[in-house]
């Protein structure tokens, strides 16, 4: 067994490290939003997981074009982790938005676009997942992750386009407040902060849980390698 | 690889220099692969009548799901006509490379001496031929069943660029889908999601011209589907070659 990094080791700490300055940062620091009140808080984390989300699928579609490149594994287990962990917070992003939608649109679910543009990537992201569950030779495993990982991040920014256009031509009233505004708010200069703070810190969670997943692939690999050697 | 000889193993391999660029060869090597689908389905006529089946019954269930009053049929028909095609072109598109597959079609034309894109460009042309060929029966049968006239040139123009846009993206996914072992079901589920912007700018377009809108209002609708289009094709030019690499 190959030992952990010094390097994640302190990654790891200064993860939790932010996380838990950042949760405290939202709860203690930043101000209650005048209309919105407690609520309102979650919107920290929403848009960092958010971000994380999309942050993924970049990450992918960046390895899988990497990989078709060069041909090193090592990229696609990048794309993989990526993916896995993009969809996670994907998932995240979407939860956490229902919970403040529902006292502030009077709905748990909306079909604005970008709710719509969130559903589709995480439909691509099951998909592609499903994909390589499918395929049995490594190789062309990677080969396919790699061109649909492109193909569906191409598709999103086309898929928001449409998804808006859609939204302005017809628009929709939903329930008894109409979230037509998308909620936004003035943000005082403590929840500025607060805010980027967030985003960062979920930006690092993201680094340091893609540094383990990959960690984890590489050493599957390995085991695989050694698999075949022991059967030959 | 199955059991062919060793010089032809590495010929599949390797390569033998190609007509790389838009070259007569190109041109008569795309063509001998639309001509042959069209031949064999001529013959066989096996894919559009199951695809063609299977799109009137699509209509005949929609028939029930939806209240199709004659108020509320003009707003859905677009809809229920591009579900339809979405369908229909599943098993179009998951039949015609399955085909390739099974009979060892594909290797074949992999020993030919012509760049692969040659290949995808002549299997989607043949896709959109088929697709358009239901395509074109369907809305008479759907006029006749709904007593709408649905000959309006601005549908057929986005009817094709819809289909093309499908297609360009179908054929790509169909020959990685059928390299899985769970082929049929794949297709479907790895191009619904990306070929939503399709979709909606088809129904969309559709919907416009049919309802009699200003020019105005449908053109965001064609752009998106000429850029979708164009990008989407070019995409899948790049990257065929990484498909069928063996």
């Amino acid at each position: 067994m190959e030992t952990k990094p010094r390097l994640l080791s302190i990654l790891d700490g200064v993860t939790v490290l932010l996380l838990i300055a950042a949760t405290g940062m939202v709860f203690l620091y930043a101000p209650e939003e005048a209309v919105m009140g407690q609520v309102q808080k979650v919107f920290y984390f929403h848009v960092a997981a958010g971000w994380v989300g999309m942050l993924g699928f970049l990450a992918a579609a960046i390895s899988g074009i990497a990989f078709l490149r060069t041909g090193d594994r090592k990229w696609d287990i990048a794309s993989l982790a990526s993916v896995e962990i993009g969809m996670a917070f994907a998932f995240i992003n979407v939860v956490t938005g229902s919970i403040w939608a529902r006292p502030i649109w009077n709905t748990w679910w909306t079909w604005d676009p970008r709710l719509t543009t969130a559903t589709i990537m995480m439909l691509i992201y099951a998909a592609y997942l499903m994909l390589r569950s499918g395929i049995e030779d490594p190789d062309r495993r990677a080969r396919f992750g790699a061109i649909y990982a492109i193909v569906g991040f191409i598709s999103v920014p086309l898929t928001f386009f449409s998804a808006r256009l859609f939204r302005t031509i017809h628009p929709v009233v939903i329930g008894a407040n109409q979230p037509g505004s998308e909620g936004t708010f003035d943000m005082t200069p403590m929840m500025l902060q607060t805010f980027l703070f967030s985003l960062l810190t979920f930006s690092i969670i993201f680094a340091d849980l893609l540094w383990h997943r990959i960690r984890l692939g590489s050493l599957q690999e390995k085991v695989e390698q050694l698999k075949l050697k022991l059967n030959v | 690889m199955p059991n062919y000889p060793s010089e032809a193993q590495n010929l599949i391999k390797e390569g033998i220099p190609r007509s790389r660029s838009l070259s007569f060869g190109y041109f008569r090597a795309l063509w001998a692969i639309v001509w042959k689908d069209l031949a064999a389905e001529l013959r066989s006529r096996e894919l559009l009548s199951a695809m063609l089946v299977f799109a009137l019954l699509v209509i005949l269930i929609f028939n029930f799901a939806l209240e199709l009053d004659a108020r509320t049929r003009s707003n859905v028909t677009a809809g229920v006509l591009w579900a339809t095609f979405a369908f229909a072109g599943t098993l179009g598109l998951n039949r015609s490379m399955a085909m390739e597959k099974d009979r060892g079609c594909l290797d074949g034309l992999l020993l030919a001496p012509v760049d692969r894109s040659a290949i995808y460009f002549g299997k989607a042309l043949s896709n959109l031929f088929f697709m358009l060929i239901v395509e074109v029966i369907v809305l008479p049968v759907y006029s006749v069943l709904y007593n709408l006239n649905l000959f309006n040139p601005g549908l057929m123009i986005v009817i094709l660029l819809g289909s093309i846009g499908y297609v360009a993206v179908g054929t790509l996914l169909s020959s990685m889908a059928v390299q899985t072992r769970t082929r049929d079901v794949l297709l479907p589920i790895l191009l619904f999601p990306v070929v939503i912007p399709v979709f909606i700018a088809s129904v969309k377009a559709s919907s416009g011209f049919l309802q009699g809108l200003e020019m105005a209002e449908i053109w965001p609708w064609l752009n998106l589907l000429v850029v979708y289009d164009l990008i989407f094709t070019a995409v899948a030019f790049m990257v065929f070659d990484y498909v069928v690499d063996e």
